[in-house]
C-alpha cells in the first residue's frame, strides 16, 4: 500500500500540472514498453507504477485512520479544547459533540456567550461536586416506586434522581436498542440535560462499555464531513478526503482503504472511475427500473387494433391475423387486411401522416433502446468479470502453485500473475463504468478520444485475458511470460491515460453529457480542445 | 420485577383519581399489562356524546419503553387510522421521546387533548387532515356521523371484531358524504 503522504501530495495543484504530466506519461510508458523487452524485472514495474500514479488527474489525497487513530483524534481535540476553554474533559467532550466536532465554532461560540453555549449543548451551569453514587435516607425512585432503605441513588447536574438499576437499565436500552450514545437525556420527563461522560463511565456496565465507546467513536466520524468509515463488511478504518459534495460534478474522488476495498468517497459505491456519481446514480436507476423493459415492449411490439393484445412480430410476411380475435391487419400500416388485396406492399396508406408518424415514434424508441443496449451489454459484461473477480483470484493462486511446482520457478518468479490478476480485475472494473459514462456523453471531438481510449484499453485487457487463461504448460515457457508482463503495464498504462483524460476534461468541464448534471459548470459549451 | 411496583401504582392512582373523562379497567385482574380505557368525547368537540374503547398495552420492559395505544372504537380523526386497528400517533410515545419517568396519566391526557385539539400537520391520515384544515363542516360532519355509528352504546374492546366488518362497508359511505 503506499504511504499516505504519496496520497496527500498527490493533488495540490492539479490543473496546472495536468497537460505536462500526460505528456509524461505518454513519453514514459514509450521507454517502459521498450526497456521490457529485455529486462523482465517486476520490481522496477511497481517503482514506476507508483511514480506514476503520484501526479496523475483522478488521484484524489486521502488518509486512512484505523481505529486507534480515530480515537486519539476525539482526544486531542478534547485535550485542546479543555487547555484553551478551561473546562472540564467532559465538558468539552460533550461541547465537541454538540457542535460536530468543530472546534473553531466551538471556541468563538464559547468565548462570546459561554452560557448560552452551555445551556445549548445540555450542560447546566450550577457547578456541584463530580457526580456519585448517592444513599438518601427515604428515597423514592420515580421510575421503579422501590423505596427500601440503603437503595443506590444517582442524579445528574438537574438533580433528578433515580435509583441506580433503574439509570442502568435505561442506558442499556438507550446504548443497545437506540444506539444513542452521545446525546443520552435525563431519564426525567421533559429535562434535556445530556448525561455527562464521566456519569456515563461511572454507570454503564462493562459489557455495555464497549457498544458505549463504538457509538462515541460512530458519531465523531458520521459528524464530520471530511470522514467516511470504510463500507467494506468487518473493516473498522474510517477515511478522510477533503473532497466536497459540490466538487462531485468535477472529480471522482476514488479511494483505497487499507483493507483493500476500492470505494468512491462521494457515494461509498465502488469504485466507479471514470463516472462522476450523478451519472452513476442515473445509470443504475435506469438499469433498475422496469422502463426499460416499457422501452422493448415498445420497440418490438404492437397492439392488435381490435382487441389491443400485445404482439411481437416474429418473421413472416405483413399479414397478421391476431391469435386471440382473430382479427386481420396489415403490420405495416395496422390497416384492416381484407382492404389490401393480395400485395401488402400496395398498401395505399403507407405513405400517410399518421402512418408515418407513427412509424417515426417506432425508430427512435428502438434506436434509443438499441444505443441503451449496446452500452449496456458491454457494461454488465464487465460488471459479470468483475463478479468473477474472486474466481480469478482463487485460479491465479492454484495456477501459481502448479507453476512453482512443474517448472521449479520461485515464489517470486510467478507474481506476475498475480499482477496480472489484479490488473485485469482493475482494468474491468473501470471499463464497465467507462460504458455507462459514454451512455450519457454527447458526441463530439471529445468522445472520439474517449473512445479511442477505451478501445484500446479494452483490446489490451481482452488480450491480457486471453494469455492469463492458457494452461500451466504454456505459462511456463518464458516468452509468454513476458509477453504476459508486457501487456499487464500495457494494460494498467491504458487505464491511467484515459482515466487521467476524463478526469482532467471532468475537472475542467469539458464533457457535454446529454442529461443535466445538478452541480454548475458540468454543461460547459459544446468542446474543441483548448 | 421492578415495573410491576410501578404499574401497579400507576394503575392504583389512575383508577383512584382517574385522568379526566376516563374509567380504566383491567379486562384480567392478573394481566396488569393490559388496561381497558373508556374515554368520554370532551364537550363542546364532535367526539361529545360518544364513548371511545381505548386498549394501553405495556411492554415487559416498562417503563423503560414506551406503552402503546390503540383505540378500539373507530373515530374519524387525522391522527388515527382510519382502520380496525385503531393505531395513534403520539409525539410522546415514540422511542426518541420517551422518558421513563412519563407517566401514563400523562399519556392519556395526551390522547384526549389529541381529541380537543387534532395535529393535522403530523397526520396518519393525510385526506382526513387535508379535510380538516380545508373543509371544516365536511370533517365535523364525517367525525360526528363516526360517531353516532360507532361511539354508541356499549363499549367494545375487541380490535377487528365483528363490529368492523361491518363498518368496512358503512364506512365508505360516510367517507363519500
Amino acid at each position: 500500500m503506499d504511504t499516505d503522504d504519496d496520497f496527500l501530495s498527490a493533488m495540490s495543484s492539479e490543473d496546472d500540472m495536468l497537460p505536462e504530466d500526460d505528456s509524461e506519461n505518454e513519453d514514459m510508458s514509450g521507454v517502459e514498453d521498450f526497456g521490457f523487452d529485455d529486462e523482465p524485472d517486476p520490481d522496477i514495474d511497481m517503482h514506476k507504477e507508483i511514480g506514476a500514479k503520484k501526479r496523475v488527474a483522478y488521484d484524489v489525497s486521502f488518509k486512512v485512520y484505523q481505529p486507534g487513530d480515530i480515537q486519539k483524534q476525539q482526544d486531542d481535540l478534547i485535550d485542546e479544547v479543555n487547555m484553551i476553554l478551561d473546562i472540564s474533559k467532559e465538558e468539552a467532550a460533550i461541547l465537541l459533540r454538540h457542535f460536530r466536532w468543530n472546534k473553531e465554532r466551538l471556541i468563538e461560540d464559547y468565548m462570546d456567550r459561554p452560557g448560552k453555549v452551555l445551556d445549548a449543548a445540555g450542560l447546566s451551569r450550577s457547578a456541584a461536586g463530580p457526580p456519585k453514587m448517592e444513599t438518601i435516607p427515604g428515597f423514592t425512585c420515580d421510575i421503579c416506586c422501590e423505596d427500601g432503605p440503603g437503595l443506590q441513588s444517582f442524579a445528574i447536574k438537574c438533580g433528578h434522581r433515580y435509583c441506580v438499576d433503574c439509570y442502568r437499565h435505561y442506558l442499556s436500552q438507550k446504548i443497545r436498542e437506540e444506539g444513542e450514545a452521545a446525546r443520552i437525556q435525563c431519564p426525567s420527563e421533559g429535562c434535556s440535560l445530556i448525561i455527562d461522560a464521566r456519569s456515563l463511565d461511572i454507570l454503564v456496565t462493562p459489557e455495555l462499555t464497549e457498544r458505549y465507546h463504538e457509538l462515541l467513536n460512530r458519531t465523531y466520524v458520521e459528524d464530520k464531513e471530511t470522514l467516511k468509515w470504510c463500507p467494506a463488511p468487518d473493516c473498522q478504518n474510517a477515511i478522510e478526503c477533503g473532497v466536497k459534495k459540490k466538487d462531485l460534478d468535477r472529480v471522482v474522488p476514488t479511494v483505497s482503504c487499507l483493507c483493500g476495498h476500492r470505494f468512491c468517497f462521494g457515494c461509498i459505491l465502488n469504485d466507479h472511475q471514470p463516472a462522476p456519481c450523478e451519472l452513476v446514480k442515473k445509470w443504475l436507476k435506469k438499469c433498475a427500473d422496469d422502463s426499460e423493459t416499457a422501452n422493448w415492449i415498445s420497440a418490438n411490439t404492437k397492439e392488435c387494433p381490435k382487441c389491443n393484445s400485445t404482439i411481437e412480430k416474429n418473421g413472416g410476411c405483413n399479414h397478421m391475423t391476431c391469435r386471440k380475435c382473430k382479427h386481420e391487419f396489415c403490420w405495416m400500416c395496422m390497416g384492416l387486411w381484407s382492404e389490401h388485396g393480395t400485395a401488402w406492399y400496395s398498401c395505399n396508406r403507407y405513405e400517410e401522416k399518421s402512418g408515418t408518424e407513427a412509424r417515426d415514434a417506432q425508430a427512435r424508441s428502438r434506436v434509443s433502446l438499441e444505443r441503451y443496449l449496446h452500452y449496456y451489454n458491454r457494461y454488465a459484461n464487465h460488471e459479470q468479470s468483475a463478479r468473477l473477480d474472486k474466481d480469478i483470484y482463487v485460479k491465479t493462486e492454484k495456477k501459481m502453485v502448479q507453476l512453482q511446482k512443474e517448472s521449479g520457478m520461485s515464489w517470486i518468479e510467478v507474481q506476475y500473475l498475480n499482477s496480472a490478476s489484479q490488473a485485469l480485475q482493475t482494468c474491468r472494473q473501470t471499463l464497465m463504468w467507462t460504458y455507462a459514462f459514454a451512455f450519457y456523453l454527447a458526441r463530439n471531438n471529445l468522445t472520439e478520444i474517449f473512445e479511442d481510449n477505451q478501445k484500446d484499453l479494452e483490446m489490451a485487457v481482452e488480450a491480457l485475458s486471453a494469455m492469463f487463461e492458457k494452461p500451466v504448460t504454456e505459462l511456463a515457457d518464458p516468452k509468454l511470460k513476458v509477453e504476459i508482463m508486457d501487456k499487464t503495464s500495457y494494460c494498467n498504462r491504458r487505464r491511467v491515460i484515459l482515466l487521467e483524460d476524463t478526469a482532467m476534461n471532468l475537472a475542467e468541464g469539458r464533457w457535454t453529457f446529454n442529461v443535466e448534471l445538478t452541480g454548475s459548470g458540468a454543461n460547459g459549451g459544446p468542446s474543441t480542445r483548448r | 420485577m421492578a415495573s410491576q411496583k410501578r404499574i401497579a401504582k400507576e394503575l392504583a392512582e389512575c383508577t383512584s383519581s382517574p385522568p379526566q373523562g376516563m374509567t380504566i379497567k383491567l379486562p384480567n385482574d392478573s394481566d396488569i399489562h393490559k388496561w381497558h380505557v373508556t374515554l368520554e368525547g370532551p364537550e363542546g368537540t364532535v367526539y361529545a356524546g360518544g364513548k371511545f374503547g381505548i386498549i394501553v398495552s405495556l411492554p415487559t420492559d416498562y417503563p423503560f419503553k414506551a406503552p402503546s395505544i390503540t383505540f378500539s372504537t373507530r373515530i374519524y380523526h387525522p391522527n388515527v387510522t382510519n382502520d380496525s386497528l385503531g393505531n395513534i400517533c403520539l409525539g410522546l410515545l415514540k422511542p426518541e421521546n420517551w422518558k421513563p419517568s412519563s407517566r401514563l396519566s400523562s399519556v392519556l391526557e395526551a390522547v384526549r387533548a389529541l381529541l380537543v385539539e387534532p395535529q393535522p400537520d403530523d397526520p396518519l391520515e393525510a385526506r382526513i387532515a387535508d379535510e380538516y384544515r380545508q373543509d371544516r363542516k365536511e370533517f365535523d360532519k364525517n367525525a360526528r356521523s363516526y360517531v353516532q355509528r360507532y361511539a354508541k352504546g356499549p363499549v367494545k374492546f375487541e380490535s377487528g371484531g365483528g363490529e368492523s366488518g361491518g363498518g368496512s362497508t358503512s364506512n365508505t359511505g360516510g367517507g363519500g358524504n
